[in-house]
Formats: structure tokens, sequence, C-alpha cells
């Protein structure tokens, strides 16, 4: 008689093992950036913790347009795994959600998520394909605040303010603006961060745009950006290697006061941190100034998403990994891991009190309506894959500035034919 | 066919091969003919004729890419096969530490190219690399190499010697064996000194070393990416671009056909330069 | 030894180290060093070594990947170079041998092989049509594909330099073609093969692209796609990034370490008549 609930026990206890051996692998394609490694790791962590039966593979994939291919591709032929990680707005655009992505609209973590950002993430049937990963981000001008006190400077409200701050800087010796050319992406910022400025002058621009009506070459507001950069190689106010230093260099240049602007989005605090802690409370944030004092304002890129591809066998099991992401407890862990470079998009998330001053001076524009507008990537399909080249040939001295933008005005049109738009 | 001889060559050794080339090079290039036609973005193509050829030719900075690709490709096959062909000769002449000299040549066949990139991007650095910093000393200002536009072009074909010459060399360090030292012999006694030697035996003789390495230099060299890609990206600008790298930024962009299209006029360049080409070194082949 | 054998030696080993050493120099140096010291990118000696620090942060980063790296890319190249090897011969034999139309298309394909720029997305198709996709054994069959060319064209190139009456002697004595090939061509043609060793293996060692869109998937990695890791990865740790690329170039060096030996021997024993 002893035997029978020894048996029984033994029979609950292979049941209980086999359950849990019913293990759920998901698969997650992210970028390689220090920063989303980090998050995606604490996110994973503890959603196994709370979930033994979940485990993750996590794989890295390259950033920039060579990711873009490669998550096409795996897209494309069903291979892309259980969660992707990936840029919202037009690249967003460009998977053809519809087909490829899963419809997250109904997921329970979409409550917490900012309208603002589900606009990013919405196919073209108006479903919600994603939930944010990480912070929004300002583009604007990194300043060394060591040299604004030393050379008595205030932080200007107007491109010609700016421009005279330059003109001192250089007088005193130093380099005025960090570039870095050596990775070209970061050759656009004056042009993209100038957008908020853009739209202050000519509000319809992103719409006349899009619908082939307005151009770079002839909207002057539009221009500017091109002209600046133009402006800034030939008073002389960079650094000696500009054309092959890299994004790390001009974090280092900002940071160490061996240069007193360096124009970037503001993850590069994130870099700040890692290499530069001691020098953490010497850089200030200010947006891009633009002609008129009184309209000045930030512009602001959209944080990537996690989508999960419509071809996962794992739906169930990664809308609820991803609806933990959309949680307050989630945005938690993302700063936890990362510190709070940004606003997240999740609601009652809120920054420790303590934010680096960067962050500080970034986060007034996002508590006043009107103060940040969205680059224009995120409210137009088109941005021409050559901007960056175009931008290294102004900031450089290859090219005039408005020969560029008609040239800039080219690609985007055959961009525009490329993906089949209405009027082009 | 029972009269006619069973040739001792048969087809049926090209049959493995022909196998694993047919099913994954063949078909795929194919189907990407098609592509070349339509507006593709990877999920869904549209047929759309030849506008993306129409397109591609109205590329500004396709003039200049043509042209960059001329000049790398000539600059750097002539280069290696003549530097090759110099170094193998050196390298078989039984001087001191020959066999560690071979070894250093082609020391740098052996690094990846990503590895590469990331090496000369810091030796060429126009401040703080050492090719300035060795120049300074003999006070020369070093230019920045890979960022000036008018340099960039030559810095990447000298990375490219450099991480070349040693496959040349050992070609023609192999095509050099095949030559019988009678031949020397015979020229010695009818007193050739060392030049003569070079241009009457040893040139003819290595012909089809010569043949390999100008063939394959000059294809890599039309299709050359890697090394153009992890140094200089194309720039600054659109200044050291080639047709691949051209091509390759369409296709980075999502514009799959357009890419494609691209990838057939490339493809049909390199046919009309190497056809012609290796159908005169044949016939010459022939006449020997 | 001439002295102006030595002469020539000793000119040419200082040019050559200049021209060809320095950049592994730097290299090494730049394994060396401490982060922050390798973030200045100088071509200088390291005040302080960190060979261990670095040599084992590298291999233990993402749970010894680099091991596993080291691993597949081995199984790939060596699957992929045997295969070349023993196909490219059969091909390049028939297609200089024999004088007929067929070969003349065979031969334009050859050239097309390394023309043609690969179609990956059709590949990808074809892969997954055949259950290959994401599998060791197609990767080796796709690097076979894409380098069959390069093979054919070597040979083809040097069976011109073996005379035919080899071949008719061995007929003449009841050879069949498969024995005349093994036994007769094969062997003389090994100068070629140790050099295509040598040159196919690195270059399918050091492929990055092709498992990139092949072999996808975590215990699929290769040791380039390690070295694309610590570049985004680690943006700024530059000692570990160099530290791996001279962990991936060693097994690069050992093949040719060994080989050269080989090809020394295969020249000293007079190698073959032209």
């Amino acid at each position: 008689m002893r035997l029978i609930p020894s048996a029984a026990l033994l029979a609950a206890f292979s049941l209980v093992a086999g359950l849990a051996q019913a293990q759920t692998v998901l698969s997650v394609t992210t970028d390689g950036n220090a920063e989303t490694v980090a998050a995606m790791e604490a996110l994973t962590a503890a959603y196994t913790a709370a979930h033994p039966d979940v485990t993750f593979e996590i794989e890295n994939r390259p950033g920039g347009a060579d990711g873009d291919n490669l998550v096409k591709t795996r897209l494309a032929t069903g291979e892309a795994g259980d969660i992707l990680q990936y840029n919202s707005g037009s690249l967003f655009q460009a998977l053809k959600p519809v087909e490829n992505l899963a419809d997250l609209s109904d997921i329970a973590g979409q409550a917490n998520v900012i309208d603002s950002f589900k606009s990013v993430v919405t196919a073209s049937d108006g479903t919600v394909r994603g939930v944010p990963f990480g912070p929004a981000m300002g583009g604007g001008i990194y300043y060394n605040k060591k040299i604004d006190a030393e050379l008595g400077l205030s932080v200007p409200k107007t491109w010609a303010e700016f421009m005279a701050n330059n003109e001192k800087i250089k007088a005193a010796g130093k380099v005025a603006v960090a570039q870095t050319y050596g990775d070209t992406w970061s050759s656009q910022l004056f042009v993209l961060a100038d957008y908020y400025n853009v739209q202050a002058q000519v509000p319809n621009f992103a719409a006349d745009y899009a619908a082939n009506k307005a151009k770079y070459a002839n909207t002057p507001a539009a221009m500017a950006g091109f002209q600046h950069l133009e402006d800034v190689f030939k008073a002389g106010y960079l650094n000696e290697d500009f054309g092959v230093a890299k994004f790390d260099d001009g974090v280092r240049m900002v940071a160490t006061g061996e240069a007193a602007h360096y124009p970037m989005l503001t993850f590069a605090l994130g870099n700040i941190k890692q290499n530069f802690p001691e020098n953490l409370e010497d850089v200030g944030f200010m947006a891009q100034p633009g002609d008129d004092a009184a309209k000045n304002g930030l512009t602001v890129w959209m944080p990537a998403a996690l989508y999960i591809p419509a071809a996962s066998e794992n739906q169930e099991a990664a809308k609820d990994f991803l609806s933990f992401v959309a949680s307050v407890e989630g945005c938690n862990l993302m700063i936890g891991a990362n510190g709070a470079t940004g606003p997240y998009l999740i609601k009652d998330c809120a920054l420790p009190a303590d934010v680096p001053g960067a962050v500080a001076d970034m986060l007034p524009y996002f508590q006043t309506e009107g103060l940040t507008a969205p680059a224009l990537e995120f409210l137009s399909p088109i941005k021409g894959p050559a901007l960056e080249q175009f931008t290294v040939e102004v900031g450089s001295g290859i090219r005039p500035a408005a020969e560029a933008a008609g040239l800039y005005d080219q690609d985007v049109e055959k961009q525009a034919k490329q993906l089949g738009l209405p009027n082009w | 066919m029972a009269s006619r001889q069973k040739s001792p060559y048969p087809y049926w050794f090209v049959l493995p091969a022909a196998v694993v080339f047919v099913t994954l090079f063949l078909v795929p290039t194919f189907a990407s003919f098609w592509f070349s036609m339509t507006r593709w973005d990877l999920f869904e193509a549209h047929f759309i004729g030849w506008d993306n050829y129409h397109q591609f030719f109205k590329e500004p900075f396709l003039v200049q890419g043509l042209v960059n690709t001329l000049i790398y490709a000539v600059l750097t096959s002539a280069s290696k096969s003549v530097l090759g062909l110099l170094l193998a000769v050196l390298l078989t002449s039984g001087i001191l530490w020959q066999g560690f000299l071979r070894s250093v040549v082609f020391f740098p066949v052996l690094v990846s190219t990503i590895g590469i990139g990331i090496t000369f991007q810091a030796l060429m650095h126009p401040t703080k690399g050492v090719i300035n910093i060795a120049l300074a000393y003999v006070g020369i200002d070093g230019p920045s190499w890979l960022s000036d536009p008018g340099l960039a072009l030559y810095s990447v074909a000298f990375i490219d010697l450099w991480k070349g010459v040693g496959l040349a060399t050992l070609i023609y360090i192999a095509g050099l064996a095949a030559i019988a030292p009678d031949y020397y012999e015979a020229a010695r006694i009818d007193g050739a000194t060392r030049v003569q030697q070079f241009w009457r035996v040893t040139v003819p003789l290595v012909r089809p070393a010569t043949v390999t390495v100008i063939t394959l230099s000059l294809i890599g060299g039309l299709r050359s990416f890697d090394i153009i890609w992890a140094t200089t990206r194309g720039g600054p600008g659109f200044s050291s671009d080639v047709l691949a790298s051209v091509i390759y930024k369409q296709y980075q962009a999502g514009f799959y056909g357009l890419a494609t299209a691209g990838n057939v006029i490339l493809f049909m360049l390199i046919a009309i330069i190497i056809l012609p080409l290796t159908w005169w070194f044949n016939r010459r082949e022939v006449d020997l | 030894m001439t002295p102006r054998q030595r002469n020539t030696g000793l000119i040419a080993t200082a040019v050559a180290t200049v021209i060809f050493i320095t950049p592994f120099l730097y290299i090494f140096f730049m394994a060396m060093k401490t982060k922050k010291e390798a973030a200045l990118f100088l071509f200088s000696w390291p005040s302080e070594w960190h060979f261990w620090a670095n040599l084992t942060e590298v291999i233990q980063a993402r749970n010894y990947m680099l091991l596993l790296a080291y691993f597949n890319s081995t199984v790939i190249t060596v699957g992929a170079v045997t295969m070349l090897i023993i196909f490219g011969a059969m091909v390049g034999y028939v297609l200089q041998r024999r004088q007929s139309g067929w070969n003349r298309v065979i031969y334009g394909l050859v050239l097309a092989g390394l023309i043609v720029p690969p179609a990956v997305v059709p590949t990808i198709w074809v892969l997954q049509g055949l259950g290959l996709f994401k599998t060791i054994h197609g990767m080796v069959l796709i690097q076979v594909a894409y380098g069959l060319a390069f093979s054919v064209l070597l040979y083809r190139s040097f069976i011109g330099t073996i005379p035919r009456d080899l071949d008719e002697a061995a007929r003449i004595d009841g050879a069949t073609p498969w024995q005349i090939f093994f036994r007769v061509i094969l062997p003389l043609l090994k100068p070629v093969t140790v050099t295509l060793i040598v040159v196919q293996s690195i270059a399918i060692f050091n492929d990055f692209t092709n498992p990139l869109y092949y072999l996808p998937g975590k215990d699929n990695v290769t040791v380039q796609l390690t070295l694309f890791n610590f570049q985004t990865q680690f943006q700024s740790q530059f000692n570990l990034l160099f530290m791996n690329i001279l962990l991936v170039t060693i097994p690069p060096l050992l093949v040719f370490i060994f080989f050269n030996r080989q090809i020394v021997a295969g020249m000293t024993a007079g190698g073959v008549k032209g």
C-alpha cells in the first residue's frame, strides 16, 4: 500500500517535469549597438525570471543600410525569427508591414503606448504593428559647457548667434564645430535636425514634398541646412581630420573640450556615459537654431520598435513579451540598463530626477506643445538614399550647397519612382 | 555512334561541378535577369520593362563611376602583374631569407577585408596615421589619403595592390616552377645576360600565369567592391565610387530591381572587355 | 649564396618589412593595449601589455562564441575546398583537353561565374526549396558554386603545361579516364592544387557576406561575423577589435605556413615540364 502514493507522486512529478520541458525559445534579432544589447538583455533576463518556460536567443545584425537589406531579405524569405527590432517611420513602411508583420493593435501593452509613437508604427490599413523600444531622441547640437564658460558665451537661439559664437571660439584657437564624415551618416545632422525650423516657416513642406510639389532647391527654408554645412566649412570652424573622424571621435571631442560643438542625436549621451563618465556634466544640448529666436524648437526622432514577423511560429509568446516591454516595468528596466537619455513613450514611465544635464536641456521642449517636430522621415515616406554623400560633399567644400540640393531632389525623385508613389 | 572512339576526356567529369553551379548559381542568376525588369522591393515585383535601365543610365554619378572603375581595374591589374612577376623572379633567385620573404609578401592575403579596412583607415589617418607621421619626419606634410577627393581612389588602389600582390606572386612562382631549367641553360650558353634571359625565356614561358593573373585581377578590379567599401564607401561624396559601389548603394536603398539592372550592365561591361581579351589570349596559346 | 644574393636579400627584407610588416605590427600593438590607449589609434609601443586580459575577454565574449565560430568556419572551409579541388580540376581537365562546341559554352559559363555577381534572394529561395538554407552543408555548396570558376580557370591554364603524351601513354597502358585523371594528372598538378588550397581556404574562411545571408542563426556563427560583432557591440573597444582581427588571422596563417613548404617542395622537385 505504501507504494501507491509514491507512484502517484512519481507520476505527478513526471507530469510537471514534462511541462517544464515544454520550453519556448524566442529568437530575437536586434542591431548591435551597445545600448540595444544592454536593454534587450535586461528585458529578456527579467522576463525569463518571471516565465521560466520562455527563453531567448538574441542575434545581432548590422546597422545602417546593410541591416536594412538583411531584415528585408529575411522577411521576404520567411526567416526573420520571432521578434525583430527595427526603425519606425519610413523604414518601417518599407517592410510592407501589412503582409510581413503581425498585427499588435490588440495586445495588452498597447494601452500604455503614447499615441504619437503609435502613428509611426501604423501600417497602411490602420493597424498598429510595433511597440516602442528605447527613448525618443532629439537632433541638435551638443556644446561643451567649459568652453562656453571660459569664453563667456551663452546658448544661441539663432543661427547668426551660433556662428558669432563659433567665430569667438575659433579666435580663441579652439575647434568650433566637430564634424565626423568618416561615419557618413553623421554628416546629415545639420540638414535633418533643421526640420523644426523648416516647418516653422513652411508648415506644409512635408505634405507638399511627398506630393512632388515642394523641392529642397526651390524652398529657401529647406535649403538652409545645406547652406549651414557649407558655411561652417568655409569659415574654417572644423576639426582638422573632419573627413575621416568617426562618431566616437566627435563624442570625445565635445565631451573633453577638444571641440566646442558637435551636431548629433541625443543617443550619443549613452556613449559619453560609457566612455567619458567624468565629463558627463560638461556637455549641454541645444536644438539647432534657426533664423528666428522666437521660434526655437527641437526636431525629434522616434525610437526603434519591436515587431513580430508574420511568419513567426511563436506569436502568442512573442506578443506577451512585447506587452511586457511596453509596460512601465519594462520601461524602467531599459532606463536601468542605459540610464535616462530621453523620454520613453510609455505612459506613467517617469524619468529619474537626476538626469544628466544634456537630457535636462532637452526635456523642456517635450513638455510644451508645439516645441517639437518629428524629423521628416517620420512624416514622409521619402528620404533620398544619397543624402549622406551630398552632405559630405557640401560639408567638405567639394560641391556648393545649391547644386547639392538640386541633385538631392533628383535622388528623391528616383526613390519616389522606385516606391511607386503617386504624383511622381 | 559505336564507331566513334570513346574520348579519354568524358563530359561526365563536368557533371558534379555542373549540378552545384547550375542550381545554386545559374538558376538564381537567370531569375535575377527577370527581376531587373521589375520594380522590386523583395516582397513584390511589378514588371516595368526597361525603366530600370533608363534610370540607371541617368544616375548623375554613373559616368564618374565608370571612369573610376576603368582607372581602378587597369591600375590594379597592371601593377599586380608587373610587380607580381618581378617579385616572383626575385623570390626564386635564391636570395637571402627567400622563404621568409615569400611568406611576408603573402601575409596581407591572409587578413580579411574588414580587418584591412579598419587597419588602413588608422594608418592613413591624416594627423594620427603612421604614414603621415613618417612623412613628417622627412618634412613632407602628408595629405588626407582617404578623404581627399582627388586622392581617395588611388589610395584604395594602393591598398588593393598591397593586399593582392602576394596572390599574383604566388601564381607566378608556381608558373616559374613549370619552366624547365634547360631553357635558361641554353640561353646562358648563347651568352644571354640576366635581363635578356628574363625577356627571352621567363616572360614568354610564364605566359599561362600571366594570362591567369591579368584575367583574374582585371575581372576582380572591374568588380571590385570589398576594399572600397571597407575604406571609403565610395567617398568622400562620390569621388571613389566605382560601378559596383554605385550598384550596391541602389541595393542598400532597397531599389532591388534597379540594382539588378545595374548588375546586368556591369556584367555586360566586363564581358565586353574580358571576352575579346581571353579570345586573344587563347588564340596566342594555339599559335604557340 | 653569392654576396649579390645576400645583399639583395637584405635590401628586400628591409623594404618588405616596412611595407608588409608595419600594418601587422600595428594590429599587434593595438591588440595589446588598454581600451583608452587603443582609442588614440597611435602607432606606438603599448605602455601596458594587456595580452591575457584582452585575449580572454575576446574568447569568452558571448558565451565563447569565437570557439564555435572557429569550428563552423573550419568545417565549411575544409568541405568546400575539397570539393573545389576535385570538381574544379575535373572540369579544367576536360575543358583544356577537348576542343568542341560544348567546350566554348562551358568556358563561357565559367567566365560568367567569375563576372556575374550572385543574386542573393533567388538563391535563398532555391536553398529553401532544397532544405539547405541555414545549414552548414548548404553553405559549403554555396562556396563551391561561387568558387568553382576560379578553380576551373586556374586548373585549365596549368593543365595546358602537361603534355598530352602522358595521357596517351597511360591510355595505351589500358588506364580508364578516371585512372588517368586521378593517378597521372592530378598528382602533377600539385603546385596549382596547393596554390588553390591556400587561396580558396583563405577566401572562404574570411568570407563575411555569404554567411551573413545564407547562414543566419546563433549556432551558425562564422569567424568574420565575430569580428563584425566586436565592431558594433564594442563600439569603442578597439583593443578587443584588433585582438579579434589577430585571432581570426591565425588559422589562415597556419594554413599558409604549412602549405608554403609544400609549394617549395613542389618546385624543387622540378615542377611540371612546360
